[in-house]
């Protein structure tokens, strides 16, 4: 299973607590991870990546193993500790704001 | 016996206020969607424990929120988790918080740019949702004034939203331009003696009237006067702030300019400013007495570049004549040292009688008034900055 850690107002939008862990068909990629995560919580589309372009939002970045990935693809094989479930895909919002 | 409910949007999350018809004895529900502004929450005419939010974020973008219980609960009328994303043929089920700029050759093609800030033309792109307004007579009809400006609606509850493109489609969407605050559509006029008829009103394009159900508009603008455009009477460009219709007269309206307090009494085709004796005639509120289709409500603010009243002295004042003739209402209201401002969304009347009058401040203070503005009192004072009041009388 793929772990996914979402920032805490999307817990909330989704109504989750701590990690979410999903199924991924096919290759493990930024996109086919997100297309699942939006699969089994409908609430979350739009408010990571656009509807219409599917790109990430500005102030969202995705780190897995430590690492920035937001700037590659979204079709690139992800790590394999975050296919293994090892580590998690993090899903960070910028911190801003009052 | 009635009772009102006051529904808040803040920075910072929705609160819900109830009492009795008294309106001494205050519940405070909230904070709702905590973390997240809320520009705006309406209740249908209709159903009135159906409730539409409007809850936004930088990070996050649109999220589109309905209870059915008055606010008790809330959902989010898109697809339910762990259903099929898409219908048997393929196609997306309801995304409720997916706003997509009609750009079909019929309509929205050619207007994919307005103007921007150096006069360049600038891509249309969607930002949140303002202003929600319910259909007079359906709990699932609601419109949607967004920014970048334009208006949507959905037929379906929430789960689907569509452009009224002919808006900005009419022929002077390219020379839109945003103001200070953004290109947002804030205000959705619907006519309760006819049902095809819709004002709407745009910073800072100016208001524009439907005649046909939205699908096609004019701007009415004739009688407007903005020293800060390049053309001061010009067709469109006036940085409308709010309008007010009383429902027994759909042809008066009254307008809160970024500078001018004006009317009408033809449905838009021409205004006349009723500023008369305000201390200063700058503002974003505007509001008319829930039985005296002549009185109206305004909270001056001191001018565009110092957005607080007046010698530090929160003052709404009050015309019973429809305009030009007002007096200040003070009876409970901060006298000094006082520095909120009062957004263009966060004045409501209730319709008991006498008429309850309410409005919220940048500071976090919701005031109530339950003798049409005479005494004044804080329902609440310490919220986040508030962005929007809408009051719902409840039998």
């Amino acid at each position: 299973m793929i772990r996914v850690i979402l920032p805490y107002p999307l817990k909330t939008l989704a109504h989750v607590d701590g990690e979410v862990k999903l199924s991924v068909e096919g290759p493990v990629t930024i996109s086919s991870v997100l297309d699942a995560l939006e699969a089994l919580y409908p609430m979350l589309k739009g408010t990571i990546r656009d509807h219409v372009t599917q790109e990430r939002r500005p102030f969202l970045r995705y780190f897995a193993c430590q690492e920035d990935l937001s700037l590659e693809p979204a079709n690139v094989k992800l790590p394999d500790p975050i296919i293994s479930g090892t580590e998690p895909l993090v899903i960070l919002a910028s911190i801003a704001g009052g | 016996m009635s009772s009102v409910r006051v529904l808040v949007g803040t920075r910072k999350g929705a609160f819900i206020l109830t009492s009795d018809g008294k309106r001494q004895k205050w519940d405070v529900s909230g904070p709702h969607f905590i973390g997240w502004e809320i520009y705006h929450m309406k209740g249908s005419p209709a159903d009135p424990n159906r409730l539409y939010a409007s809850q936004t974020s930088g990070w996050f973008g649109q999220i589109i929120q309905r209870s059915k219980d008055g606010g008790k609960t809330w959902e989010q009328p898109g697809t339910k988790p762990g259903e099929p994303t898409k219908t048997p043929d393929g196609m997306p089920m309801g995304e409720s918080n997916k706003f997509v700029y009609d750009t079909s050759p019929g309509s929205g093609k050619p207007l994919t740019t307005h103007q921007w800030y150096d006069g360049t033309q600038h891509p249309w792109e969607f930002k949140r949702v303002w202003h929600l307004e319910p259909s007079l007579t359906d709990p699932d009809t609601v419109y949607a004034g967004i920014e970048d400006a334009a208006i949507f609606r959905t037929t379906d509850g929430g789960k689907t939203w569509h452009e009224l493109a002919g808006l900005r489609g009419h022929g002077t969407g390219p020379k839109w331009a945003p103001g200070a605050g953004g290109m947002c559509l804030h205000t959705i006029l619907l006519d309760p003696k006819n049902s095809n008829r819709i004002f709407v009103a745009i910073s800072s394009a100016g208001a524009f009237r439907s005649d046909d159900g939205g699908k096609s508009w004019k701007p009415i603008n004739r009688g407007l006067t903005s020293q800060y455009i390049p053309d001061p009477t010009a067709e469109i460009g006036h940085c409308v702030h709010r309008i007010a219709m009383h429902r027994s007269r759909p042809n008066t309206l009254f307008m809160q300019k970024h500078w001018d307090v004006l009317r009408t009494d033809d449905a838009g085709d021409n205004w006349r400013e009723v500023s008369g004796n305000l201390p200063t005639d700058f503002g974003f509120v505007i509001d008319v007495h829930a039985h005296e289709p002549e009185t109206i409500y305004v909270v001056p603010i001191k001018s565009d570049s110092e957005h607080f009243p007046l010698d530090g002295k929160l003052r709404v004042y009050r015309s019973r004549t429809g305009g030009n003739e007002w007096e200040p209402l003070t009876n409970g209201l901060p006298q000094k040292d006082c520095y909120v401002n009062v957004l263009r969304d966060s004045m409501s009347v209730d319709s008991l009688d006498p008429c309850g009058v309410y409005f919220g401040t940048t500071g976090g203070q919701v005031y109530a008034s339950a003798d049409s503005g005479d005494k004044w009192f804080p329902i609440v004072r310490d919220l986040p900055p508030v962005f929007s009041v809408e009051v719902q009388t409840l039998a």
